[in-house]
């Protein structure tokens, strides 16, 4: 007796299950049509990644590797160079394959300046491989991204031109050598 | 002239006549069959709450000749390891199994292949010999998710046919007989689904495991057998596998229609448009059950096959044909 | 040996040790910023802390500083007890209060041991949130950059450069948290090691300067086991190449040669492998210029020339390597093979190899020096031709200080009573030369006199020592005196020293030291006998016997000869300028070389040869010893065009188109062994290094970090397309990170890297160079897989003793045609590392030096001009007085820019005025 019940009410489930699926023939749809309607992706969404500047308006990046390091397929490659004038340290080049990309954010998460960033960009198709290499000069533009006050020369120890030792955030000025003061 | 007029006695007009309807058919199962890879994209779609194939031409309505071209440019791989000659014969087999049981489905008065007297033994004839496409096909491909995917499907045809044909035996018993006409043409007053409803219920989660679909697609599951029967198959050959599959859900559900929705019996509309209606009916109801069913475990539904259809299928013949005679003998 | 017990484990140790050695030694991690295998303990950081417990059943302890404590039996310690870890973790804690938020900018991140005992530690989280600490740095020169606001206070480099080097321009300054290391004004560090601070200092207050300017994280570059090419004494490097260039040196541990330590040549001096004006392609010579051509033009051109020719010469050079020298030997064949030394070289390298070779007493080692206790130094000034060498001989200085320390029961490790104790007293070391030199500070007696009287005192020496030597008639008293002096001390000596060569330019002053040797070890002592050569490879050329430049230079003057290959050299600097122009104007001359040299340009065809980062050869250093160098990288893989490759490629290939066998795909093993065959001198080569079909555990050694990065973006602006990886048919590593890149776990061979294949440090969790303590069989002893390199012939103890019996007629002073001697300088007198930027900056501007006297004489004073004609050729040269030269004797720096390389003992006539 305790199976029929069992057979009839599993039976009575599926038949539920059934009129459950077919009413989402009028469900709002997740997908959109796509290109004629445009998704809606949020800010952190990772897309395109592009290299942003401080809020004064120079290079954010200071070529320090750890977004290389930690890509995954090594599809980031740039070479130190430091500018004469203030001793900043930038990338003379800075190359993303996207080909390669997979577009995990490790680099963004790595990056201890907030210069590399995801967008929510993700239209990128070429009809020749060898455009998905962008170079710096592709990939660097002239805002703050998303975190808009961060400069990271202001909190390094390291001086430059217009920031001596001392002047960062939270710095004492030079010790005087020849002092013997506590 | 009259030479050639001569040629055309009645009996090779009869042919003839025989041959177009048998070539109209098989046109229209096979395209009919080859459009429900897109009905089925898109419902699923709809039922997913997305939107499913909708670029291709009106509705996406053209995706299937997209995906047609596509399987046709395939690579028609064949591994170094399968028994070659059955590995290339099975997809044909279960293509040419299936196309063959249409012979005797009556689509609309008059419109049938054949009327065979033993109709729905044929019919079951046929099906036996289709379950050897996959057996063969899962053996020939020499690889151990085939050939469990093979096996799997011999010990559910075997076990899902017998409690299918008992419960078709209901009808033919209120029939009285074995002609899918006079099985028709017995419904014209009231379709077999309302005396007949534990047949159909039967009958239907037979076909659902005869045609290998979700929630019974067990000799193909994904999860655990990689494609099953057809992991070694590519191109067109899996093609072929493929579209023997949507035939069958094409032929199980102009049966159902046949034997307990009246075929083509119905109000205003012609016969044929009636039949179709039906038959399409059931088969987006086939997309359904995948949409929305899991897959039972191999077990779980070898038990159920055994321990209560048959049973339940060995009952309605009982009590159908208890009912007949006691009928009768009023 | 000493049973010590580590968190319940029982290990057996070397008693000597301290804890700290001890436990790194076995491969237990403790954090360490103070303690440095080679400068021993000081406790300043106490970053070290383990609990020490009295017993086994003690349960209560105490912290101790694992550096301070002795590994004695029944010392009980624990490193992970709760307590230990605490006290350490916020050790680390104080010692990155101060530290700036630098890491992205600070070449030490990747390779930094504050980073790595940081993590070790476990400090994760700033929790000091108040004003930083900072400094003000200073410019230390082209070599050093200097950024104080990192320092944790260690002392390592105070102590490395001050005590260990012997470095006298930095300190410590300031007081109490305010302490400063730098040197009193702001100016370059003078010491020749200073570039050992970059390693040593454990965070990035010293970093490398020339790799600076390139900069690239340690795990991003690509490494391979190389020989330091810049002297002859072979210590073992490290090249870091990224995108095609070579971007750093690092010390390569071998804990028979160079240690933990370079000198300043050998880590700064690779520049010249990145010039932009080196050949990259094949050149043939167009209407007087040298036009690029195809590789296949140049090889048809040269194979009509070769097969054309009467009679070919073939000039090896003593800074090729022995397969390239092996191989043009082979094209030329051996009686037209020359020595690439200059004649007077020549004659004193076959002197050196002689004496080394058939006399009793084989060569010491580098390290070995340092156990020495008594010291000679005759005629060579090892500071400026063999620089490590002089460090080495700095610490048998120091070794007195050992002494002093086991009379009071110290132990050997304790640096800071080291110091206290020693001060300024050193072990016994004679230093004579023809000038002053940088190890007169720590020298007992200095001896200033013309190389023969040097001769005539070290032959006086060897006569005290062993009556059996031949005896110097006519020495004045006080040289007598000195002699007898300099004899007793020597042999009272445990371990005494003689290190001498080739620097001096005298036959005279090596069969004296030879002589001295040999009579110490008739005397039964275990002497260490050390002779400096020319050059990387002399030992190597100088064994394969061929005849001497002039020959071929006469043979080419004189027509005998057409054609004259010659491999890496350049042969204005083996001869004088008119000798070599009446050779090569004749000659048509096919130039193997990767440096844009003067004979370059008088080449018909110039083939474009491979330095020591680009190729694979094998070097024989001055103790003997035949050592492999890798390609660290494969120079087509970012330019394509390139067509450079080693110069016995390039020879093998001529040698297969003269002969028109098509076979020129010689591969290193094929060459290095047909050398072998054909030279039984070389015999051991082979073994020098695994050959290319080595594996370990299956597999090559991977010449990158698993870390490195860019593989799939840094060509693509070539091609998107990546090509495959380059193979290496030459060698068992792997260019890429695909490959063996363990440290080996213990003394099974199954995963054991030879020591020659252990291309750069690296451990888990140990990124800095203190790394090396992995691959150690006990922290600063040899490497766990073997010290790279084998011998090439062992010690002849059976050889009788046959002394020199030639004795050198004394030095006559003639104050008016003076004798030139060159002053060798340890930046400018080896061609290819002075053609390195930060090393050029520092070569010194070209003077002329004398003593006073004879200034006095031609009324000069400091700085004055005066024309100097040596050889025919007149120089105007600033005055420069120095009383330590002789009387009789002027200097000129060798390899100061306009002066001309100089044969030792040439006279010079000075006048007075600008030069006509």
């Amino acid at each position: 007796m305790n199976d029929i019940k069992r057979i009839l009410i599993g039976f009575w489930s599926n038949l539920v299950t059934l009129w459950l699926i077919f009413a989402h023939l009028w469900r709002h749809k997740d997908t959109v049509n796509y290109p004629e309607e445009m998704p809606y992706l949020p800010p952190r969404y990772r897309g395109r990644i592009i290299l942003t500047r401080d809020p004064d308006g120079d290079e954010r990046c200071v070529a320090c590797n750890l977004c290389a390091a930690v890509c995954p397929v090594g599809c980031i490659s740039l070479q130190k160079a430091e500018r004469p004038e203030d001793g900043r340290w930038y990338p003379e080049w800075f190359r993303i394959n996207f080909s390669r990309c997979i577009y995990c954010g490790f680099c963004e998460e790595a990056c201890p300046t907030a210069a590399i960033q995801l967008t929510p960009d993700f239209e990128l198709a070429e009809y020749d491989r060898q455009n998905m290499v962008y170079e710096k000069e592709h990939l660097l533009i002239s805002g703050t991204g998303k975190y808009h006050d961060y400069n990271f020369y202001r909190v390094a120890g390291m001086s430059i031109a217009g920031k001596p030792k001392g002047a960062a955030e939270s710095e004492a000025q030079p010790i005087d050598v020849k002092s013997l003061l506590p | 002239m009259s030479a050639i007029a001569a040629w055309f006695t009645p009996e090779v007009i009869a042919v003839l006549i025989g041959m177009v309807k048998a070539v109209v058919i098989l046109l229209v199962v096979i395209i009919a069959s080859a459009w429900m890879i897109w009905v089925e994209r898109r419902l699923l779609g709809l039922w997913q709450d997305r939107w499913g194939p909708n670029r291709v031409w009106w509705l996406g309505i053209g995706q299937v000749v997209a995906d047609m071209v596509k399987i046709f440019m395939k690579e028609d791989w064949i591994p170094k390891f399968v028994d070659k000659p059955v590995f290339i014969l099975a997809p044909a087999i279960a293509m040419v199994m299936t196309l063959l049981a249409f012979a005797v489905i009556p689509i609309a008065p008059g419109w049938r292949i054949i009327d065979l007297n033993v109709g729905v033994l044929f019919f079951l004839a046929v099906l036996s010999l289709s379950a050897y496409a996959v057996m063969l096909g899962g053996w020939a491909s020499n690889s151990k998710y085939a050939l469990f995917g093979g096996v799997r499907a011999a010990a559910q045809m075997l076990s899902y046919e017998v409690f299918m044909g008992l419960a078709m035996m209901g009808v033919v018993i209120q029939a009285g007989s074995f002609s899918f006409d006079t099985i028709v043409e017995a419904q014209t007053g009231l379709w077999y689904v309302v005396p007949q409803f534990l047949g159909f219920i039967l009958f239907l989660l037979a076909t659902i495991a005869a045609t290998h679909r979700a929630p019974f697609d067990i000799p193909e599951a994904e999860q655990e057998l990689t494609a099953g029967f057809h992991t070694e198959y590519s191109g067109m050959k899996f093609g072929m596998f493929f579209v023997a599959e949507y035939i069958s859900i094409t032929l199980m559900s102009a049966l159902v229609v046949t034997l307990f929705f009246g075929g083509w019996h119905g109000p205003l509309l012609p016969p044929v448009v009636w039949f179709c209606l039906k038959t399409g009916l059931f088969m987006c109801f086939f997309i359904l059950l995948r949409a929305a069913l899991a897959r039972p475990r191999y077990d779980q539904f070898m038990e159920s096959g055994w321990k209560v259809m048959l049973p339940l299928a060995l009952l309605n013949v009982l009590v159908t044909g208890g009912i007949v005679v006691a009928l009768a003998a009023h | 040996m000493a049973t010590i017990h580590v968190d319940g484990k029982e290990y057996e140790v070397d008693g000597s040790d301290n804890l700290l050695h001890a436990c790194l030694s076995l491969g237990l991690n403790i954090p360490y910023f103070c303690w440095h295998p080679a400068l021993g303990s000081v406790g300043a950081c106490r970053q070290c802390a383990v609990k020490q417990f009295k017993d086994a059943d003690d349960t209560r302890g105490r912290l101790v500083m694992s550096c301070l404590t002795s590994a004695t039996t029944g010392t009980y310690i624990s490193i992970t007890d709760p307590e230990a870890v605490a006290f350490r973790a916020s050790v680390d804690e104080f010692l990155m209060a101060n530290h700036p938020h630098d890491c992205p900018v600070c070449e030490e991140g990747g390779h930094c041991h504050l980073q790595d005992m940081t993590v070790m530690t476990g400090h994760s989280l700033r929790r000091y949130h108040f004003t930083k600490r900072t400094h003000l740095n200073q410019d230390l020169g082209p070599f050093i950059n200097h950024e104080m606001n990192r320092c944790i206070a260690c002392y390592r480099c105070d102590r490395f450069y001050r005590e260990y080097a012997g470095g006298t321009d930095f300190g410590v300054f300031g007081a109490h948290d305010n302490v400063y290391f730098g040197r009193p004004t702001p100016g370059t560090l003078e010491n020749e090691f200073s570039g050992n601070l970059t390693e040593v200092c454990p965070t990035g207050v010293f970093t490398d300067k020339t790799h600076s300017e390139r900069y690239v994280r340690k795990w991003d570059m690509q490494y391979a086991p190389s020989v330091c090419m810049h002297c002859s004494l072979g210590c073992n490097v490290s090249p870091g190449e990224r995108y095609g260039e070579i971007r750093r040196i690092e010390n390569r541990y071998n804990g028979t040669i160079n240690h933990y330590f370079l000198c300043d040549r050998g880590r700064f001096g690779y520049g010249y492998t990145n010039r932009k004006d080196r050949p990259r392609v094949a050149f043939i010579a167009q209407d007087g210029k040298l036009a690029q051509a195809s590789t296949e033009d140049a090889r048809a051109r040269l194979g009509g020339l070769l097969r054309g020719a009467k009679h070919v010469v073939g000039i090896g050079s003593p800074r090729a390597s022995l397969e390239s020298n092996f191989a043009l030997r082979e094209l030329v064949g051996a009686e037209n093979f020359f020595d690439g030394h200059s004649d007077a070289e020549h004659v004193l390298v076959a002197q050196a190899i002689a004496i080394l070779r058939d006399g009793p007493v084989a060569s010491t080692t580098l390290k070995a020096l340092e156990s020495g206790d008594a010291a000679l130094v005759l005629g060579e000034d090892v500071m400026q031709t063999a620089p490590r060498a002089a460090l080495s001989l700095r610490q048998a200085a120091r070794g007195l200080g050992q002494k002093l320390l086991a009379q009071q029961k110290l132990q050997h490790w304790q640096a800071g009573a080291l110091e206290n104790l020693a001060q300024d007293h050193y072990n016994p070391i004679f230093v004579t030369a023809t000038h002053a030199t940088r190890l007169d500070p720590i020298a007992t007696e200095t001896c200033r006199a013309a190389v023969e009287d040097q001769a005539r005192l070290g032959l006086a020496v060897a006569h005290f020592i062993d009556p059996a030597a031949p005896a110097v008639a006519g020495l004045d008293a006080a040289t007598e005196a000195r002699a007898q002096r300099i004899a007793e001390c020597l042999l009272a000596a445990e371990r005494p020293l003689v290190v001498s060569g080739t620097g001096a330019g005298s036959a005279e002053i090596l069969q004296a030291a030879a002589n001295v040797a040999w009579a110490l070890h008739a005397r039964g002592k275990t002497v260490g006998f050390f002779l400096a050569f020319p050059e990387a490879n002399s030992f190597g050329l100088g064994l394969m016997d061929a005849r001497p430049l002039g020959e071929a230079l006469d043979a080419l003057a004189n027509g005998a000869a057409e054609v004259a290959i010659v491999v890496e050299n350049d042969l204005f600097r083996r001869a004088p300028t008119a000798r070599v122009e009446a050779a090569l104007d004749k000659a048509r001359l096919v130039v193997v070389d990767h440096q844009d040299t003067p004979t370059t340009r008088h080449a018909e065809v110039l083939l474009p040869a491979a330095t020591v980062f680009e190729g694979d050869g094998t070097v024989v250093n001055n103790e003997g010893r035949a050592q492999r160098y890798f390609q660290v990288f494969d120079t087509a893989y970012y330019h394509p065009d390139i067509a450079t490759t080693e110069s016995w490629r390039w020879l093998r290939r001529l040698l297969s188109d003269v002969r028109g066998d098509g076979h020129d795909a010689s591969t290193f093993d094929e060459v290095s062994s047909a050398c072998a065959a054909v030279l039984p001198q070389f015999t051991a080569i082979t073994k020098a290094a695994p050959q290319a079909k080595f594996r370990i555990l299956g597999l090559k050694a991977a010449r990158t970090p698993h870390r490195y990065s860019g593989r799939t973006a840094m060509r693509a602006n070539l091609s998107v397309h990546e090509p495959r990886a380059s193979q290496d048919a030459d060698s068992p590593l792997a260019f890429s990170m695909e490959g063996f890149n363990g440290t080996g776990t213990d003394n099974t061979p199954a995963d054991q890297r030879p020591g020659a294949l252990v291309s750069y440090a690296w451990a888990p969790g140990w990124n800095s160079p203190q790394a090396w303590n992995k691959f150690q069989d006990e922290v600063g002893g040899h490497l766990r897989g073997g010290d790279p390199g084998v011998h090439l012939f062992t010690a002849n103890t059976q050889a009788s003793t046959t002394y020199f019996t030639h004795i050198p007629a004394a030095f006559v002073v003639d104050n008016t045609t003076p004798r030139v001697v060159a002053l060798p300088q340890i930046f400018g007198s080896e061609l290819l590392s002075s053609r390195a930027e930060p090393v050029a900056s520092r070569i010194t501007e070209a003077y002329v030096a004398m003593n006073g006297t004879l200034a006095a004489t031609l009324s000069l004073a400091e700085h004055d001009s005066v024309a100097v004609t040596i050889a025919g050729s007149v120089l105007s040269l600033p005055v420069r007085i120095s009383d330590a030269l002789p009387d009789g004797i002027i200097g000129v720096p060798d390899g100061a820019p306009g002066i001309p390389r100089i044969a030792t003992g040439a006279q010079a006539t000075l006048k007075v005025g600008a030069a006509a």
